[in-house]
Order: structure tokens, then C-alpha cells, then sequence
């Protein structure tokens, strides 16, 4: 099924990625202070840059692939659930806000393991959190890695292999040779592109169905449960749905791939102008994609496997030319959810590892060398892993979603607001944070005392977290803060 | 070390805890307030379910109006660059 007005707009669109590779590169060769350059683009963002790459980092394959197949066959409620996500487009700018991007310029650092470094001088903080970087976000690498192959796939008709390669080596380029600065230019395209893309979707799939109100009392005369916020087997209570608002809304701060954003901004305005389009955008992707696939269920019903809803329904509303674009949207959802946990995992391995413990007076050649490599090298790995994937997209990268957010949520916040936090605190409510997560997630799966398994762990690690530093406080009476 | 910058970015930081709490409201209050009953018996505006268009719609609409206008009149413009600028 060699469909050409389709794959052409994504060829394109792959192309115009390249490009802003190699044209990011320049700037990675010319820099004179590459790790700065290459790791975080120079801090040079503006407002709208910001924005979108916040918003694309973000969005990923589960608000483009997996979550519109969730809310096919669950209904309204869930793109209510998905509305706790409007969020993370101006409560993180807000609550790390000017306080994160001014520490991390005193504290001269480039990422959010730098920032706990100097915070709080300890390396067991620092050594807990290259870990948890480095297997959540390569577990979630993967499973984006694998959406990406799949939506290729069914696209094109290639097998899944040569899928894999063909994604593997386009994101990989650019990366490797331009850095952040490309990851964060890309990421523009990609954000515009998931924008449209979304807004299109949506239109058509109403013009497809004849009007809002003809689809609905189709959804109504089919289970009337769809239209109401308890989910098509009521099973969606206002508890658990609530708890979503900690997950995937407010717990976004607690990202390292989210949070290394927030000081990479050129100057406040830039911040506050990304508040604004960040929201818009989020708002309007997550609102669109999510009820785009409830409103999918009368236009295109019998849909067994959620993840197929997506490409189906857009390759059978929207002319060829308007599918291409549509389809370049989750394509692009998923290249810059990839490329920034490619570089961030890389930062941690070249910046946080190698030069704080193997190596810390390695020249500025040598460091360059490093990061190619070590970035080429991940890069190879998570395709093998890709080759022999896992199922279930969305609840594997929701897991490594809550994990990390257990880790990082207060040593972060309580870092930058509350000077009694010390090394103690922050070790503990780390590993408190990550054991609880694993051990609920593992006995009890996503849904513990009636909420979302993320909630008790977070509550957890906040309790170590003040109780471990306010214990042992009186070992930091001379300790001076800057912040 | 007191930085005076920290004051405007603690306020900020207050502001942003604040809307959220504005936002859960009017997410949770329109959706499960008009939407608790039975599916048949909904009332549309739009098209959509009144819960839906309340909760979903008309509350996002608000809340990035709401933005535009905190962020105008409350947000401060301040360097965040080193203060004496004698890095370097």
C-alpha cells in the first residue's frame, strides 16, 4: 500500500528536520563552550521556541497514538482525564519559574543533575538520579522508538525492521551532529506541525460525521455512557481521574527532560510569552487529539487494536494531501519526545557521569568526541531493544512518567524553595519515591486505594523528604544558601 | 544571600499553585456537578454535553484569557543573568 500522496508531505517534513541538523551543527562546531552549545543550545531560547519544544517534548506517542485509541473506546470521560495535562503548559514555567533559570546560571549549571550537584553537594544524590535517568528514559525512549516504527509500518507497508531503521537514523542524525539547539529547532517544526496536524484532524472527523450533535446521539445510542465523564464502563471515578491532575498535570515539574527546559530560556519575557503559547498549544493538542478519537467511534466503528484508530481514521477522512501532513503529526510527536531523552540521557552520561567521577579534567575535544559517541551509542542500543518490543505503549511510558516524577518532584521543588532541604532529605525522598512507585505499581498495577499509584509515592517521598531534613537539620546550621 | 529577583519569582511561583487550584475547580465542579446524572437526560450546548462543554471547553477558554491577564499585569520582568555581570 504505497500510498504517495501521503508519504510525500512526510518525506518533506523529514527533510526540513535534516536541514535544521545541519545547520544546528555550525553552531555546535563554532561554540566555545561546547558542552553549554551542544547540551543546552547556548540558553538562547525565546519565547515561542520554548514553548513549542516544551509543548513537543511533552505531547508524545501516547497523546497522538495511544490516548485517542484509550478514548475510542472509553469516551468523553477520557479526554476530560486528558485535560489535567493544560497544566504542564504553565504551571512548571510558573513554579520553577525565574528562581530555577537564575540558581542554575549562579550554579553555572547545564543540567537538572548539576543543579542537585551544587544544591546538594552529595554524590549519592547525584549518582540516584544519573540512574533513574538512565533506565526510565531509555525504557521510555523505547517505547517511543517502537511507536514511531509501528506508525511508519502501517503508513508506508514496510516491515517493522526496516520501519525501525528508517525513524532510528533520521532522529539520530540530527541529533548527534546538532545537539539541543537542533533538538529545540526541530522541535519548533514539530510542535507547529502536531498543531495543525491536530486541528485538522479534528475538523475533518466532524465533517465526517456529520455535525457534533449527529455524533453524539450516535454515541448516546450505543452506550449513553460515553458521553459522560465516568468512562464507557463507568469505571472512571472522580477520585482516580482526579489523581491524574499529579501524574500527568502538576508531577510534569519532576521530569528532568521537562524541568532542563525551564533554564535554557534567553530572559523572562521569553518565559512569559511560553507560558502563553505553551498553554494554547498543549490545550489544543491534547483537547483535539483526545476527543478526535471518541468522536472516531461513529465514523469509523469496529476498531479492535486503540492504536490503529489514529492512522485509519485519518487516512479515511482527510483527502491524501491533508493526511500526509495529519500523519507527519504524531510522527513528529514522537521525534521530539525522542530527541530530547536522547539528549538528555546522553548529558547525564557525558556531563553528570563521565566528568564528575571518570574523567573531570577532560578537554574540551575530548568532550566533544564523548558526546557524539555516547549519543550514537544509546542511540544503537534502544534500537535493539525496539527490535523485539513490548506491547502496551501507553502504560509503559506512563510508568516511567510516574517513576521519574517520584525521584525528582522534591528535590527539585523543595531545592529551590526551602532552604532546611539537605542531602539527606532529598537521598531519602528519592529512593523512598522510586521503591514505593515500583513496589505499588508492581503489586497493585496503576490503581492504588482508588487513585492513580503516583499520588501515594509522591505523598511518600514528600513526607521523607521534610521529615529526614528537618531531623537532620542541625548538621546544616552553617551551611550558606543562595537560594 | 538575599537576592531581591527571589522575591518576584516566589510570588510567581505562588501564582502559579494558585491557578491550578482555580483550574481542578472548574474542571472538577462542571464535569461531575452537571454530568453526575443520567447520560439520557444531559443537556447539550454546542452539541457537546453541557459537562463537557463547561469542564472541557468554555473552562480551558477561560483559564488561558485568565493567563493573558495574570501574566500582563502580575508578571515582572526581571534579568536572570548573574547580577554584577563579572562572570567571565
Amino acid at each position: 500500500m504505497m500510498n504517495w500522496q501521503v508519504i510525500l508531505p512526510l518525506i518533506f517534513f523529514l527533510v526540513i528536520i535534516f536541514l535544521i541538523g545541519i545547520w544546528a551543527n555550525k553552531h555546535v562546531m563554532q561554540s566555545n563552550s561546547f558542552l553549554q552549545e551542544y547540551f543546552l543550545g547556548g540558553r538562547q531560547m525565546g519565547g515561542f521556541l520554548l514553548a513549542m519544544t516544551m509543548m513537543a517534548t511533552y505531547g508524545s506517542a501516547s497523546s497522538f497514538i495511544g490516548g485517542p485509541g484509550v478514548a475510542y473506546n472509553t469516551g468523553l470521560g477520557w479526554v476530560l482525564l486528558s485535560m489535567a495535562q493544560l497544566p504542564a503548559g504553565y504551571y512548571v514555567l510558573m513554579v520553577l519559574g525565574k528562581k530555577f533559570a537564575i540558581i542554575a546560571r549562579k550554579y553555572k549549571a547545564i543540567t537538572l543533575i548539576d543543579f542537585l550537584h551544587e544544591r546538594y553537594k552529595s554524590n549519592f544524590v547525584v549518582i540516584v538520579s544519573a540512574l533513574s535517568i538512565i533506565i526510565f528514559l531509555f525504557a521510555s525512549m523505547a517505547a517511543q522508538w517502537i511507536g514511531g516504527a509501528r506508525l511508519i509500518e502501517s503508513l508506508t507497508g514496510l516491515n517493522y525492521t526496516s520501519a525501525l531503521f528508517i525513524f532510528a537514523i533520521v532522529v539520530l542524525v540530527y541529533v548527534i551532529i546538532g545537539g539541543f539547539r537542533a533538538v529545540a529547532l526541530t522541535d519548533a517544526v514539530q510542535g507547529t506541525v502536531m498543531f495543525l496536524g491536530s486541528v485538522i484532524l479534528l475538523v475533518g472527523t466532524i465533517i465526517a460525521g456529520g455535525g457534533v450533535s449527529n455524533i453524539m446521539s450516535d454515541l448516546v445510542a450505543e452506550n449513553p455512557k460515553l458521553v459522560s465523564p465516568f468512562g464507557a464502563d463507568g469505571s472512571l471515578t472522580p477520585l482516580y481521574v482526579s489523581t491524574f491532575w499529579i501524574l500527568i498535570g502538576i508531577g510534569v515539574i519532576g521530569l528532568p527532560q521537562i524541568a532542563v527546559r525551564a533554564m535554557s530560556y534567553k530572559n523572562s519575557r521569553s518565559m512569559h510569552s511560553a507560558i502563553i503559547i505553551g498553554t494554547i498549544a498543549i490545550g489544543t493538542v491534547m483537547f483535539g487529539m483526545h476527543l478526535t478519537g471518541v468522536l472516531a467511534r461513529p465514523v469509523l466503528p469496529g476498531i479492535d487494536i486503540g492504536d490503529k484508530v489514529m492512522p485509519l481514521l485519518t487516512l479515511k477522512v482527510l483527502p491524501p494531501y491533508l493526511a500526509g501532513i495529519v500523519l507527519a503529526a504524531p510522527m513528529a510527536a514522537i521525534m521530539s519526545t525522542v530527541n530530547a531523552l536522547l539528549m538528555l540521557v546522553s548529558s547525564t552520561i557525558v556531563k553528570d557521569i563521565y566528568l564528575n567521577y571518570i574523567k573531570p579534567k577532560a578537554n574540551d575535544h575530548e568532550v566533544k568526541r564523548l558526546s557524539f559517541l555516547v549519543t550514537a551509542l544509546i542511540g544503537l542500543a534502544v534500537i535493539i531493544i525496539a527490535l523485539k518490543p513490548p506491547s502496551l505503549l501507553v502504560w509503559l511510558n506512563l510508568f516511567s512518567f510516574g517513576g521519574l516524577e517520584s525521584v525528582f518532584v522534591w528535590p527539585v521543588v523543595l531545592g529551590l524553595y526551602w532552604k532546611k532541604g539537605n542531602k539527606y532529605g532529598a537521598a531519602s525522598s528519592m529512593i523512598v519515591g522510586l521503591v514505593s512507585y515500583i513496589f505499588i505499581y508492581e503489586k497493585w498495577g496503576t490503581t492504588f486505594l482508588g487513585m492513580h499509584t503516583v499520588t501515594t509515592s509522591i505523598l511518600l517521598s514528600l513526607v521523607s523528604y521534610v521529615v529526614v531534613s528537618l531531623l537532620s537539620s542541625s548538621k546544616f546550621k552553617d551551611v550558606k544558601h543562595i537560594i | 544571600m538575599n537576592d531581591k529577583r527571589y522575591k518576584v519569582a516566589h510570588r510567581e511561583a505562588l501564582i502559579g499553585i494558585a491557578l491550578v487550584v482555580v483550574n481542578f475547580a472548574i474542571w472538577f465542579g462542571f464535569a461531575y456537578g452537571l454530568g453526575s446524572g443520567n447520560p439520557k437526560e444531559y443537556t447539550y450546548v454546542f452539541g457537546f454535553p453541557a459537562w463537557f462543554f463547561y469542564s472541557c471547553i468554555a473552562g480551558t477558554i477561560f483559564m488561558i484569557v485568565l493567563l493573558m491577564v495574570i501574566i500582563k499585569f502580575f508578571f515582572k520582568d526581571v534579568p536572570i543573568e548573574e547580577e554584577d555581570g563579572d562572570d567571565q
